[in-house]
């Protein structure tokens, strides 16, 4: 299904909760709603699905307004943060539901449940109710009573949200491959930046009720065109004093400008380990933290720190230790405008200082 | 060790003087001219008559404020076109009956609808009686009643949540069908407890009904109405007789109070 | 539940339906009470209320009511302790056993105070050979009002013991509280809201009991004619002018006090 959404508003009493929001979703595609708890993705997500009434705007659905259309109508589905399954009921019956409404043969519920139980890997559980179910089945139950009556258009709210982090990985994967294989039309709520960017054809980046950015991963995280996403997506050290930066000094011409430098664009080494030594600048090693499958190593250069990750395979480094430091980009930005610099000095074709 | 046991022998001395003895004495006191004196007493056609009154206004009254308990339980819990100022007055006027004296509950209706008031005057008119006759009668009891099943509802709607039924509603069913799959299961032993403490509420009913019904004999006297008048009369052993059944119809509620309460924590 | 009302021709209809039964069944009487006791001016409605027998029996009520109370707050604290502290042969059945005056009707719990007390029976005539009046006289409507309202303060509060931590108690003990302290300390604060909310709630039923108490007391005006029998008996002698003016100063107090318990229960859930 293509949705269009235009110039939404939602107002609860004072509080503006969604903000001009406007985007469209071509058919087929899966989307993440991206952005800090309360900031009103869920809203966004409960006016799609008809359970919240616009105070302004369009929701279009295949070209018709569907504002004045109930939930009953829209041919969506829905699968709620804490599942919403009915708990009086086994999870056949809560699967067929949707079906039942729609008074289809028993021989015909029978079989769509059936498909859906085994498609989802339920096959064995049809008879038990929710309280006797793990999160990572509830789940799944919850995706197999949302599909059950076909809808056209998939609205999930943070699916993963209530789901142990271990399994929560194996879950995103399943539930990728099963909307890729369904080719239906999804969206869904994070807060998590893995999981959008990993699930995700396409994210919305929302904050405080306002849409900030949308495109792909990759785009997102390679052009972020707010300072809110540059910091959102991804770690960074923001920092206040460019003249410190070597490659950067030219930007603090621009009072106020600052920047945004995510660890992987930093490269570190002892001397001679850098080999475009010209571009670099000689730091001191503050604290090391051990992450497990890297150092996380936290250097100050003049007053500005900053946080950038090393291998195991290379050589240990100390605290107190002076290092080189080479700043590969950086997100500039300040209260007109924003845009990504790369290093100069280290594209410089002929460099001078040899 | 002694203090508790000092404690416990104590509760036992309350319930044994407050709520033991009593029960005792009426089982006792209704036999006290033998079996046939319990008969006769129960088998004057004032006492069936009385009887049967209280029966129908037990089950009328039950039924009505069931339904509309539900519904404005409901629409206090769910209900988006209030406002959230306008129910939490409506909220603070549902528990109104029960800071009002049933004697004056029966007065209001006794004002507002009596034979020499305006509505009252055109009711009769119309050749229906309300005052001094049934209609009266079950209108007091309804609104003694009244915030019983609302407040036992409102709680368990609070506590499932929103959720189930919109996840109904974007399977699409609509509001009967939602309803009656997916709320009222959820809802059912806290009804059913309603519905119990309703029907002891409106059986024992006695101020609002007395004020409202004249307590005429044969006409509008309800078995407690009747208790009433025979203890007035002196006529203790034939109000014990009736007392004895109103008692063990309340032990029976109180057996059901009891199923239910458990039930409903189950659920 | 928001779309289960919306999309159907006949909702708004079955909307107002509801609402309008709910007001013309609570609000219209309670405001035509207001309206009908003031109808002849302010002269006839103070004539009323002045009227030194209707004020004694609002006095006496509130008395009356105001002991029960109290007694109720001891005996339905030390009860619900015990209820759900102790385990002891029979726990369960008393517990249930406290709900029969809320199942029991009224007259038949006046009747049964007359049966035990009465002058016939052994109590009352032991009493009166001391020269202690029952029935007829205080005693008995306060026995009255204590039967009808002694579940309140028990079920208020039994929910707050059974949420009281047990560590929070331990913790106490393990710095270095007595048992006498850790109870007024510890426990007796998380009791309170139930024993203040239950016991207004048991005084404003006191206030407005009927059935037990017509049964049992003398009903002499001025000296153990109550409030709620009073406007019985001015209803019965045709004058319900004077029925409605108590009943507004009746009310007024018991509105009163129905909001006090909506603020102390608002103040315990923190809304």
């Amino acid at each position: 299904m293509h949705i269009e959404v235009r110039n939404l508003n939602k107002s609860f009493g004072d509080f503006h909760a969604v903000k001009d929001v406007s985007f469209d979703i071509e058919k087929g595609k899966l989307i993440g709603l991206l952005g800090p708890s309360g900031g009103g993705k869920t809203s966004i997500l409960r006016m799609l699905a008809g359970l919240e009434t616009p105070t302004s705007g369009d929701i279009v659905f295949h070209g018709q307004r569907v504002n004045d259309l109930p939930p009953q109508e829209r041919g969506i589905g829905f699968v709620f943060q804490n599942y919403a399954l009915f708990k009086h009921m086994s999870v056949y019956d809560n699967i067929a539901f949707g079906l039942k409404v729609k008074k289809q043969t028993k021989e015909q519920i029978r079989e769509r449940v059936m498909y859906l139980v085994e498609l989802t890997g339920l096959k064995g559980f049809e008879h038990r109710y929710p309280h006797q179910l793990s999160g990572g089945q509830r789940q799944r139950v919850a995706f197999a009573r949302a599909l059950a009556p076909e809808p056209q258009l998939l609205l999930l709210d943070e699916p993963f949200a209530a789901i142990d982090a271990k399994i929560r990985t194996e879950l995103r994967t399943w539930l990728k491959e099963m909307i890729e294989r369904l080719g239906i039309t999804s969206i869904f709520v994070t807060h998590d930046q893995d999981e959008a960017i990993e699930v995700a054809d396409e994210i919305m980046i929302i904050s405080k009720g306002r849409l900030e950015q949308k495109g792909s991963p990759w785009d997102i995280y390679k052009n972020p065109e707010t300072p809110f996403v540059a910091s959102f997506i991804g770690e960074s050290s923001i920092v206040e004093n460019l003249s410190e930066l070597r490659g950067f000094e030219d930007a603090s011409n621009v009072a106020g400008t600052k920047a945004l430098i995510r660890p992987e664009y930093i490269e570190i080494g002892r001397a001679g380990e850098i080999k475009l030594a010209s571009a670099s600048m000689p730091a001191v090693v503050k604290h090391l933290h051990f992450r497990g499958s890297e150092w996380m190593v936290e250097l100050a250069v003049g007053d500005t720190k900053l946080i950038t990750y090393r291998s195991l395979e290379k050589e240990v480094l100390h605290p107190g230790e002076e290092v080189n430091v080479l700043v590969h980009r950086a997100y500039l930005f300040n209260d007109q405008t924003s845009w990504v610099l790369e290093n100069p000095l280290k594209v410089d074709p002929m460099p001078i200082h040899i | 060790m002694t203090i508790r046991r000092t404690w416990i022998w104590l509760t036992y001395l309350v319930f044994a003087l407050l709520l033991i003895a009593p029960l005792v004495k009426i089982v006792l006191g209704a036999w006290e001219n033998g079996i046939q004196g319990l008969i006769d007493g129960l088998t004057r056609p004032e006492a069936l008559h009385a009887l049967m009154m209280t029966g129908i206004i037990v089950v009328v009254v039950t039924i009505i404020n069931t339904g509309f308990g539900i519904m404005l339980a409901l629409y206090l819990v769910r209900a988006q076109w209030i406002g959230p100022r306008m129910k939490r007055l409506l909220n603070s006027i549902v528990d109104l009956p029960f800071a009002v004296s049933p004697v004056i509950g029966g007065l209001m209706i006794v004002l507002l609808l009596g034979p020499q008031t305006v509505i009252g005057a055109l009711f009769e008119d119309a050749g229906l009686k309300i005052v001094y006759a049934l209609p009266g009668m079950i209108l007091a009891t309804l609104f003694v009643t009244f915030p019983i099943m609302v407040r036992e509802v409102m709680p368990v709607l609070q506590e499932i949540g929103a959720q189930q039924e919109e996840a109904a509603s974007t399977l699409g069913a609509y509001s009967w069908y939602t309803f009656w799959k997916v709320t009222w299961p959820s809802i059912r032993w806290g009804v059913i407890y309603g519905v119990v403490l309703t029907v002891a509420r409106s059986l024992g009913e006695f101020g609002a009904v007395l004020v409202v019904s004249g307590n005429i004999m044969n006409k509008t006297q309800t078995a407690t109405t009747l208790v009433y008048q025979d203890v007035e009369n002196f006529n203790v052993v034939a109000a014990n007789g009736i007392a004895l059944v109103l008692a063990a119809f309340s032990v029976g509620l109180l057996l059901l109070m009891e199923w239910a309460k458990k039930r409903k924590e189950v659920h | 539940m928001n779309a289960m009302f919306r999309g159907r021709g006949w909702s708004f209809g079955f909307r107002t339906a509801i609402i309008l039964y709910f007001i013309c069944l609570i609000v219209l009487p309670i405001f035509g009470i207001y309206t009908q006791s003031f109808s002849l001016g302010w002269m006839p409605f103070w004539e009323s209320v002045s009227d030194p027998l209707a004020w004694k029996a609002v006095l006496l009520t509130v008395k009356l009511a105001v002991i029960a109370t109290l007694i109720n707050m001891a005996l339905g604290t030390m009860i619900g302790w015990v209820l759900i502290r102790y385990r002891f042969p029979g726990r369960s059945f008393l517990n249930s056993l406290v709900d029969l005056p809320f199942a029991l009707p009224t007259a038949v719990g006046g009747l049964l105070i007359l049966l035990l007390l009465g002058p016939n029976s052994l109590v009352g005539s032991l009493a009166s050979s001391v020269g202690i009046e029952i029935v007829f006289h205080e005693p008995a409507i306060v026995i009255a009002m204590l039967f009808v309202t002694f579940p309140f303060v028990i079920r208020a509060i039994q929910p707050l013991l059974e949420e009281l931590d047990k560590s929070e108690e331990e913790a106490s003990y393990t710095l270095g509280a007595s048992k006498a302290k850790t109870f007024f300390s510890v426990i007796l604060p998380t009791m309170l809201p139930g024993i203040l909310s239950g016991a207004m709630l048991a005084f404003s039923r006191g206030l407005a009991e009927f059935g037990a108490v017509v049964l049992v007391a003398g009903n002499i005006p001025g000296k153990t004619l109550v409030a709620s029998v009073y406007i019985f008996g001015e209803i019965e002698s045709n004058n319900p002018q004077g029925a409605a003016a108590v009943s507004v100063m009746l009310l007024t107090l018991s509105f009163l006090i129905l909001w006090l318990v909506n603020v102390l229960q608002a103040r315990r859930t923190g809304a």
